[in-house]
């Protein structure tokens, strides 16, 4: 079937009504907690996870993907009128979003994040339905040996594009991959690292570790700082841009676009790496550089373009692969499995509506949002006057509930509260939660094809060296560990990251 | 000279350190196996290993590099929001999802510096019929609404 006879067949199943509502249900939250701070994408789809048991597949898919591109959306939003992002990757709009604000643009700042997000939205839809056949052909030519060496890429990947030590990071992996096979072996029967608690047999639930590390952590790290939030409100008129911003804008949407699109296929990459890495870009190839951090559209357009083109792609090596790349992903390789869907490239043959499907209900949330948000920004920004002593507490109201309901024990809320202070801990420690939550996903993964792969060739390691596959992909592993210690790229990776922190 | 130059790196290590060590212990208990024949202690151990390596080199890096020393713990928060959270799951299944939300959402207000008690009691009070509104009549989760009744008004049982 050709791409146009298979978008076809996705907009049949993202357009039926229920679809429908369930795209907008999850692009109106994913607004809503990127336009709040304190809490992201990866806690709240944690939070929700337990609550899609009833639904049909497709529907809570299309849901939790709506949760992840809307975040980008509402990000934006208060990085530009309050200079304060809701989300990470929506830090380095502040840096030229919210000058344009102050200069009184703030129409034409919110006019662009949100035309550059959609006109993304549109054509990473078609690159992600363009990418996935070719890829998932490839996939399943892959025996356990490659698999193995493959996650080994992913996760050196996710971590050498992210920030923050690498060493640490590595740990963090190898952390994450041992408490995902806690729990019974599928091999042997043993009970591994269960400690005689009958909830353990089973293993730690995704949705607790995500949520401790990722939700509770963020509240009580914001609680302990007694820091004041600001409220600067910029009066918004004309939602619309001039001819001359037009023109500046619309190459770095495209540049945004391309640069988001390819890096939210590699590994770690994904929404905040594609919006640092344009906001680099853009910075280099403009005539006149001192104009960024002074109010620079293209400083608005080009990163709110990526991190929405980033976000959609990042669905790629998880739909086609079976590779969660980064944190969110990794929840989507939880949702999948308890509706017992195996991520990887059987899905697109096995269940190719659920796959398209999703694939089209992005570019319609992407339409959604456009449509729905701007008109709405005003509504978003008063919610942002609710004081965050009242908001913190109905957050984790939302969490317990969610954690609770997954089996109704106690002993899941508990186990949360204590990867809640794991989280603290790694926070004080500087120790990135996300390639903990990758190796955590891909432990149970990793063991069985590292298991396979040395069954067939009886205990032979150097078969990881032999097939050649598999081989490329370890020594592109190789490289990327390699890159990192040059002292250039280095300084590189730094810079990039650094931008969006000052 | 302080020894140890950079805290958080030191420290992170020590933790690896005994996530590896405790790997290693625990997972004795299980079979090896041989490379061919993975038993279920196999995985684990090299995980316990490259933890302990990794660990070593981290907090060895630790006092070679310099840092800034490790931001003092609050206590505070974190009993507070973690222990409200704990004492939610405890009590949901006994008290019902209406007393529950109260209770989390006053105690976990009080880990904010700018505590107001007759707020939280108020904001308690709409959430929890949100919540109930959400969970049980939207979404129908098996939820007890009130102690010792199934239904969602106390009366109609």
């Amino acid at each position: 079937m050709d791409l146009i006879g298979h978008l076809t067949m996705g907009f049949e199943v993202a357009l039926t009504p229920i679809n429908l509502i369930y795209a907008l249900i999850g692009a109106l939250v994913g607004t809503l907690i990127g336009v709040l701070p304190g809490i992201g994408p990866v806690a709240t789809i944690a939070m929700l996870l337990p609550t899609t048991y009833a639904l049909q597949p497709v529907s809570a898919l299309i849901m939790l993907a709506g949760i992840y591109y809307g975040a980008q959306y509402g990000g934006s939003t208060t990085s530009i009128l309050l200079n304060m992002p809701g989300e990470t990757s929506s830090a380095v709009t502040c840096l030229d979003g919210h000058q344009m604000a102050l200069k009184g643009q703030a129409g034409a700042a919110l006019a662009i994040a949100a035309i550059g997000s959609f006109f993304a939205g549109c054509i990473s839809t078609i690159f992600v339905a363009t990418v996935a056949v070719p890829l998932s052909e490839l996939a399943l030519k892959f025996g356990p040996a490659e698999y193995c060496s493959l996650m080994i890429l992913g996760l050196i990947g996710a971590v050498v594009l992210a920030h923050g030590s690498l060493l640490k990071a590595i740990a963090m992996i190898v952390l994450g991959l041992l408490l995902g096979i806690v729990g019974t072996d599928v091999n042997s029967g043993t009970a591994r690292f269960a400690f005689g608690i009958p909830e353990l047999i089973d293993g730690i639930g995704i949705v607790s570790v995500a949520m401790g590390l990722f939700g509770f952590a963020e509240i009580i790290t914001n609680l302990e700082s007694v820091e004041k939030r600001e409220l600067v409100t910029s009066k918004v008129s004309g939602l619309w841009l001039s001819k001359v911003q037009f023109r500046e804008a619309w190459p770095a949407v495209l540049r945004g676009t391309g640069l988001g699109s390819v890096l939210g296929l590699l590994p770690g990459g994904g929404a905040m790496l594609a919006s640092f890495a344009s906001y680099a870009v853009e910075k280099k190839v403009s005539n006149d550089p001192t104009r960024f951090g002074k109010g620079a559209i293209q400083g608005v357009a080009g990163p709110e373009s990526a991190n929405n083109a980033g976000a959609q792609t990042s669905f790629i090596p998880l739909l086609t692969l079976g590779i969660p790349e980064n944190a969110v992903m990794a929840l989507m390789v939880g949702a999948m499995t308890i509706h017992n869907i195996q991520p990887g490239p059987q899905v697109m043959t096995s269940n190719p509506a659920l796959f398209w499907g999703l694939v089209t209900s992005m570019w319609v949330g992407n339409l959604m949002l456009v449509v729905l948000n701007l008109p709405m920004i005003g509504m978003w920004v008063k919610l942002l006057q609710v004081p965050y002593r009242m908001l913190y507490p109905a957050i984790l109201l939302f969490c317990a509930i969610g954690v609770y309901t997954i089996s109704n024990a106690s002993f899941d809320v508990s186990q949360t509260a204590a990867f809640g202070a794991l989280g603290v801990l790694f926070v004080k420690l500087e120790c990135e939660p996300a390639p903990l939550l990758l190796g955590f996903v891909l432990g149970p993964m990793m063991e069985e094809n590292l298991r396979r792969a040395l069954l067939l060739s009886r205990g032979d390691p150097t078969v990881f060296l032999t097939r050649p596959l598999s081989l490329d992909m370890l020594l592109a592993a190789v490289a990327l560990l390699l890159l990192i210690v040059l002292p250039n790229f280095r300084k590189k990776r730094e810079e990039v990251f650094e931008e969006g922190e000052t | 000279m302080r020894f140890i130059r950079h805290p958080k790196d030191f420290y992170a290590g020590l933790i690896f350190i005994a996530f590896g060590v405790a790997a290693i212990v625990i997972g004795n208990n299980y079979a090896l196996g041989t490379a061919a024949r993975m038993g279920p202690g196999y995985f684990p151990r090299i995980l316990g290993i490259l933890l302990i390596v990794l660990g070593s080199a981290l907090s060895l890096r630790g006092l070679r590099l310099h840092g800034n020393p490790i931001p003092a713990w609050k206590w505070r928060p974190t009993l507070i929001v973690l222990g409200s959270v704990v004492l939610f799951g405890l009590i949901v299944t006994h008290l019902g999802l209406v007393i529950s939300t109260i209770v989390l959402i006053v105690l976990s207000s009080a880990a904010s510096h700018e505590f107001r008690p007759r707020e939280s009691l108020v904001s308690g009070v709409l959430l929890a019929a949100l919540a109930v509104g959400v969970f049980v009549i939207g979404l129908k989760l098996q939820l007890p609404v009130w102690p010792w009744t199934n239904s969602v008004l106390p009366w109609s049982n």
